[in-house]
């Protein structure tokens, strides 16, 4: 099966329409989601409850100028939202979404996934600096530094989940944390690492979401600050393609959760393992990012940082010594 | 260091006070107005432009043509004329003009009639390109609606 000629052509198209449907169906979720939390409606004129409005607005971003302002480096300007788009879709390679779903085992799956996430950050530098405005330069370099502070305590909590599980591979990750929610890494009850695995996963998945550029860590766009940061001079699909390849990420960034920490597609209670789980694990996940996003006000970049560095950084530092310690003693 | 320990107890504690509110907005109903559907209903002491009341009995305006709301009008709004039919008491109203795009919606001609003949209506549904259609002609009006 490994040499078939089918399984990337099956896993492009796969891939291809979920990345597709999630990006463009995500958008209406999340403005369906923020009128219910601010008791209004959302869309609803495009067809049955606004079901169509992405179609409505794919449609009219592509019948818009993209405009290349003058000051700006042309071809970096293009490129930035292509590469905001690829690490994402590149990301769900590796993804595996039940245990013969999956279009690569790789044994370094989780290192390649976090070398290919560090690229969109990159999409985000270029597009801001190629856009030769002020605010986009800001924003750029805000980003960077977000990233960068937000990179390693996600790391080291990684590294505790490869330290339980002795695997780089997502697959035999999710394989080891299968047969119900006591055996997840995030409950886990052998060695007592449920004792501080749960600090674990909040601390990962804060930085999936300052990762994934989502309020309240949404210092690169904070419109109020910087109009749109490094979206400013984008207009048409470039605008579009950064759209869509934040909600990949997104995705990819449940997708992870879940695998890391929820048992990729293992039922709660040892019933029917399936994909079926996998995706209601995500999707539940991608609505607490919602539920997040229409809950916080955005925070200062200082604060941001302060977080991280003063507080995530050595919780999760904290946590590797922890998870050694408990594996050699129990 | 107890401030570091208290900050992210506190912290903490206000974030998930936080996200409770939110989700229990999630599940209230929704109270914004879908407008083209779901026509308002207006409070009663709205003012939209005047209109004559009719007579419950015989739908026809109570209006005599006394012309106190004419002379009342501080604007010049207001145009009406009467007739006094063959075999009744009081004139009958032929014609009642107002012009909407004078009128300051003072209320002086409501006051001026001491014939129970005029009301502010709830009408606030008025837009258009044409400068005319803002010259109502409420006799008509009053027909349309019987």
């Amino acid at each position: 099966m490994d040499t078939s000629i089918w399984r990337p052509i099956l896993y492009l198209i796969g891939i291809m329409v979920f990345a597709g449907l999630n990006a463009a169906y995500l958008g209406w979720c999340e403005r369906k989601g923020a009128g219910r939390i601010q008791r209004r409606t959302g869309p609803m004129e495009a067809g049955y409850e606004g079901l169509l409005q992405p179609l409505a607005d794919g449609i009219k971003l592509l019948t818009k100028q993209l405009l290349v302002p003058s000051g700006a480096d042309g071809i970096l300007f293009r490129v930035a939202p292509v590469l905001a788009m690829i690490p994402a879709i590149t990301s769900l390679v590796v993804i595996p979404f039940s245990e013969n779903i999956q279009a690569r085992a790789m044994e370094l799956s989780v290192l390649l996934l976090f070398a290919i996430a560090s690229i969109a950050m990159m999409a985000v530098l270029l597009g801001g600096w190629a856009s030769g405005n002020k605010y986009s330069v800001i924003s750029a370099a805000r980003a960077v530094s977000q990233n960068l502070a937000y990179e390693i305590p996600m790391l080291l909590t990684v590294i505790c989940i490869v330290m339980i599980s002795g695997s780089m591979n997502l697959r035999d990750i999710a394989m080891d944390q299968q047969g119900g929610f006591w055996h997840w890494n995030i409950f886990r009850l052998d060695n007592f690492h449920f004792l501080y695995m749960w600090v674990a996963f909040i601390i990962f998945f804060i930085c999936s979401i300052a990762e994934t550029n989502r309020a309240p860590f949404d210092m690169a766009e904070a419109e109020s600050e910087l109009v749109a940061g490094f979206m400013t001079e984008y207009s048409s699909m470039g605008f579009g393609l950064f759209m869509m390849g934040e909600y990949l990420n997104i995705v990819v960034g449940a997708c992870l959760t879940t695998t890391l920490f929820l048992g990729g597609w293992d039922c709660p209670f040892g019933m029917f393992p399936g994909v079926w789980w996998f995706i209601i694990k995500i999707y539940i996940l991608i609505f607490t990012f919602i539920w997040i996003r229409w809950t916080y006000p955005r925070t200062q970049i200082y604060k941001l940082l302060n977080l991280s560095w003063k507080i995530l950084i050595p919780f999760s530092l904290v946590n590797v010594l922890l998870t050694a310690f408990f594996i050699k003693v129990f | 260091m107890s401030g570091y320990w208290n900050d992210i107890l506190v912290g903490s504690k206000s974030l998930v006070t936080g996200l409770m509110i939110t989700a229990r907005e999630f599940f209230k109903p929704v109270v914004t107005e879908q407008y083209p559907y779901d026509v308002p209903e207006m409070t009663p002491l709205f003012r939209g432009h005047v209109e004559l009341i009719a007579n419950e009995e015989t739908g026809a305006p109570n209006c005599i043509v006394c012309m106190a709301c004419q002379r009342a009008c501080p604007s010049d709004c207001i145009t009406l004329a009467g007739e006094k039919k063959e075999g009744e008491k009081k004139k009958s109203l032929t014609q009642y003009q107002l012009d909407f795009t004078k009128c300051s919606l003072c209320g002086s001609c409501v006051e001026a009639c001491n014939f129970n003949a005029l009301q502010f209506s709830k009408e606030y549904n008025l837009c258009s390109f044409n400068k005319d259609d803002f010259i109502i002609d409420l006799v008509k009006r009053l027909e349309d609606q019987n």
